[in-house]
């Protein structure tokens, strides 16, 4: 019993380990530039991520994600504004502010949450097209009451959010959001969502609440969301609907369209490349004089949905390559 | 096995585009203390308001061109590097914090929309480099700390200077307001003319609103139309303005629209028409102004770009000599010195008017208000803080 509950212990101090090791090794030599950008690269995983969950794992197309992270963001900032208000210290770096934001990014993760539920609800009824159509209309309908609502800023904006947001702490999400989602799919649950995903009547024949499996996917897809929502906002300080438009929940799509519709990993490298894609081609401005930056990044889509329909890496994992490999050589 | 190849590609890519950027960095990272002073300029020169940035980029340009060309400052030359942020906020602040870490810039300048602004300014505060903001006239701006400034009136000033036109010269009891609520600019400056309006004596007798992308204001034009008010306060921005004063002619409103800074493009007359002529807008500068110095400006950046200089060319052409005038003045490019020096500006003689940095590093400068006639902007009058 004593050796099985040390087993148990195993993976609890690889982890922290890591964590210790990111945050006093890696963090303090990153260059600021990159550090920030791989913070946005983390974000952008988690959203992506979330979203493969509902469109490639279920089926589901949601064009909705901008929305659900709107609501994380603006639950966890408004939790955290309150709570500095209060009086509690969140400056930079302490262990308390740390603490805080991630009850706030829970905070926000669930409210997203339980907001995605209930759209989900009647939503989930429809399929294909019109469901697209409802997520997204219910993304705008997010966007606007936000411009509206005077407590969250309005139009002006949420602004004067601390920037507590550290690299770790969104790392950390990416692994527990890749985790969950990893670990959902394999289980009964995860079975009945690619049950609906493959076959919606053939799935309901054998037992499958496909609306109830469904909303769970979206339920659970809109909690990440928040939770990458709140990372955002904590990070850059200010938010206004603006930012949450639906050009940001096609964002989200396209990472999980390239990497691939049911693949976890390749969601993680469309969202990583794209982000660091983007910021890099800056470079390339300096020699051309031209921002050509959107134009190239198009070109890139454009090529791989040619060349890789499917997306990177289709319905298959990284690891999947790395198995292969050897048994395509030897036959 | 074609699949993983053409994934192995695809990450060299990755990796050789992430190691030509370590390397720019380093090189870089050597060369800025010697032969040229730089700054950086985050604007939107694609997105919803790219007008905006890049009138504020001529503007800017001109500034150094000139500068240059007069032997630059502290004998070096200036050399700006500009990004573009797409209308995003977290565009322009990871173009903020590379300008900062990768090109080790002594200033920087932008953004004209406030909400960038403010994802910006954090960055340049914590890294403690100053930040001038052509025009972004939301006050938070410049409370971000004290790295912040900025060479533009504020909006509830913009929105009081209105206020008082309209009781005081315009003799007009009854206002109503028509609003973007999707634009912080349009709340603003709606607040702020509510504000002094009631405070110097006059009735909003209504507050109608619509959101950035309407183009049908009938409904609540004819609700205005009912309460017979004397003027209308539209502060949105020039496209939705054209719209909104041809329908409300169609309506048979005759009653004087009123507007801010927003207005000032020459689209307004393309989509607007005939029906704009005789409404009032704030500005920060007028073309018609005859004096010398405004007069030279605008024959200068004629002959650069072929167009006469709307009001966001010459707030970014301040920025940028404010920002240099407090370089020379300083001696240096060190942060603090420079950041002390521009928070000492008295009196800049801008061609937006004489600029003094106040204690809140806001820009305390006149207002003009012109009027729309004959298919152009004339001046009516200016207005003191």
């Amino acid at each position: 019993m004593g050796s099985a509950t040390l087993k148990g212990l195993v993976p609890w101090l690889v982890a922290l380990l890591t964590m210790a090791a990111t945050h006093f090794l890696i963090v303090p030599i990153l260059p600021s530039t990159l550090s920030e950008i791989l913070v946005f690269a983390g974000i952008n995983i988690v959203l992506a991520v979330s979203l493969n969950l509902v469109n490639g794992f279920t089926g589901q197309f949601s064009i909705g994600h901008a929305g659900f992270m709107a609501v994380g963001a603006y639950a966890a900032a408004w939790a955290t504004l309150a709570l500095r208000n209060a009086g509690i210290d969140l400056s930079d770096g302490t262990f308390i502010a740390q603490v805080i934001l991630v009850g706030a990014l829970v905070f926000g993760g669930l409210l997203s949450g339980v907001v995605g539920f209930l759209v989900g609800l009647p939503s989930l009824r429809l399929k294909g097209d019109y469901l697209a159509i409802v997520t997204l209309g219910f993304g705008e309908i997010i966007r606007v009451s936000l411009l509206n609502l005077d407590f969250l800023g309005g139009a002006r904006g949420l602004s004067g959010i601390p920037r507590i947001t550290s690299f770790l702490l969104v790392y950390l999400c990416v692994v527990v959001t890749v985790f969950v989602i990893w670990r959902l799919i394999r289980s009964n649950h995860g079975r009945a969502l690619l049950a609906v995903r493959e076959d919606e009547v053939a799935a309901e024949s054998m037992g499958v609440n496909t609306t109830q499996a469904k909303v769970r996917a979206f339920a659970i897809g809109a909690f990440f969301a928040g939770i990458a929502g709140g990372l955002y906002g904590h990070y850059l300080t200010i938010l206004s609907p603006a930012a949450f438009d639906f050009n940001r929940s096609f964002e989200i799509v396209i990472m999980v369209v390239l990497g691939g519709m049911g693949s976890l990993s390749g969601s993680v490298v469309a969202a990583v490349l794209l982000t660091l894609l983007r910021e890099y081609l800056r470079d390339l401005a300096e020699y051309t004089q031209v921002d050509l930056r959107m134009i190239i990044y198009s070109l890139i889509l454009i090529g791989l949905m040619l060349l890789r329909p499917n997306g990177l890496l289709g319905t298959r994992e990284l690891k999947d390559f790395w198995r292969r490999r050897p048994t395509g050589k030897s036959a | 096995m074609k699949t993983s190849r053409f994934l192995a590609v695809l990450l060299t890519i990755g990796f050789v585009l992430g190691c030509t950027k370590k390397g720019d960095q380093t090189t870089e990272g050597g060369k800025p203390a010697g032969s040229s002073i730089v700054i950086g300029e985050v604007g939107s020169f694609t997105g919803d308001t790219a007008t905006f940035g890049i009138s504020t980029h001529q503007g800017i340009e001109l500034a150094t061109n000139e500068l240059n060309k007069a032997g630059g400052l502290l004998g070096k030359i200036v050399e700006i590097v500009k990004y573009d942020n797409q209308g995003k906020e977290e565009e322009a602040a990871t173009a903020t914090n590379r300008l900062i870490n990768q090109h080790k810039v002594a200033a920087i300048l932008g953004e004209v929309a406030s909400r960038r602004s403010k994802a910006m300014a954090p960055i340049a505060q914590s890294n403690k480099v100053p930040m001038v903001s052509p025009s972004s006239t939301n006050p938070e701006v410049t409370a971000i700390g004290d790295y912040i400034f900025r060479v533009c009136f504020i909006d509830p000033f913009q929105g009081a200077v209105m206020a008082r036109f309209a009781f005081e010269n315009l003799k007009a009891k009854k206002v109503a307001i028509l609003r973007d609520v999707g634009q912080d600019y349009s709340v603003g400056l709606a607040d702020a003319f509510t504000e002094t309006y009631k405070k110097v004596g006059g009735e909003i007798v209504s507050d109608q609103s619509y959101t950035e992308k309407d183009v049908d204001f009938k409904a609540q034009l004819t609700a205005i139309r009912g309460l017979n008010p004397e003027a209308i306060f539209v502060p949105g921005y020039y496209t939705q303005v054209g719209l909104i004063a041809r329908q409300a002619r169609e309506l048979g409103i005759k009653a004087p629209l009123l507007g801010g800074d927003g207005w000032d493009s020459p689209k307004l007359f393309e989509i607007g028409g005939k029906a704009v002529e005789g409404s009032y807008l704030s500005n920060h500068y007028s073309p018609d102004d005859k004096s010398e110095l405004v007069q030279n400006f605008i024959k200068r950046y004629k002959e650069a770009y072929g167009q006469i200089p709307d009001g966001l060319a010459a707030q970014g052409y301040d920025a940028a000599m404010v920002l240099f005038d407090a370089i020379k003045r300083a001696g240096s490019t060190d942060a603090k010195a420079l950041r002390d020096a521009l928070a000492a500006t008295k009196e800049y003689p801008g061609v937006t008017g004489k600029i003094t940095i106040d204690d809140k590093r806001n820009a305390s400068k006149p207002a003009v208000v012109l009027k729309v006639e004959n298919g152009g902007f004339s001046y009516v009058t200016s207005i003191s803080p």
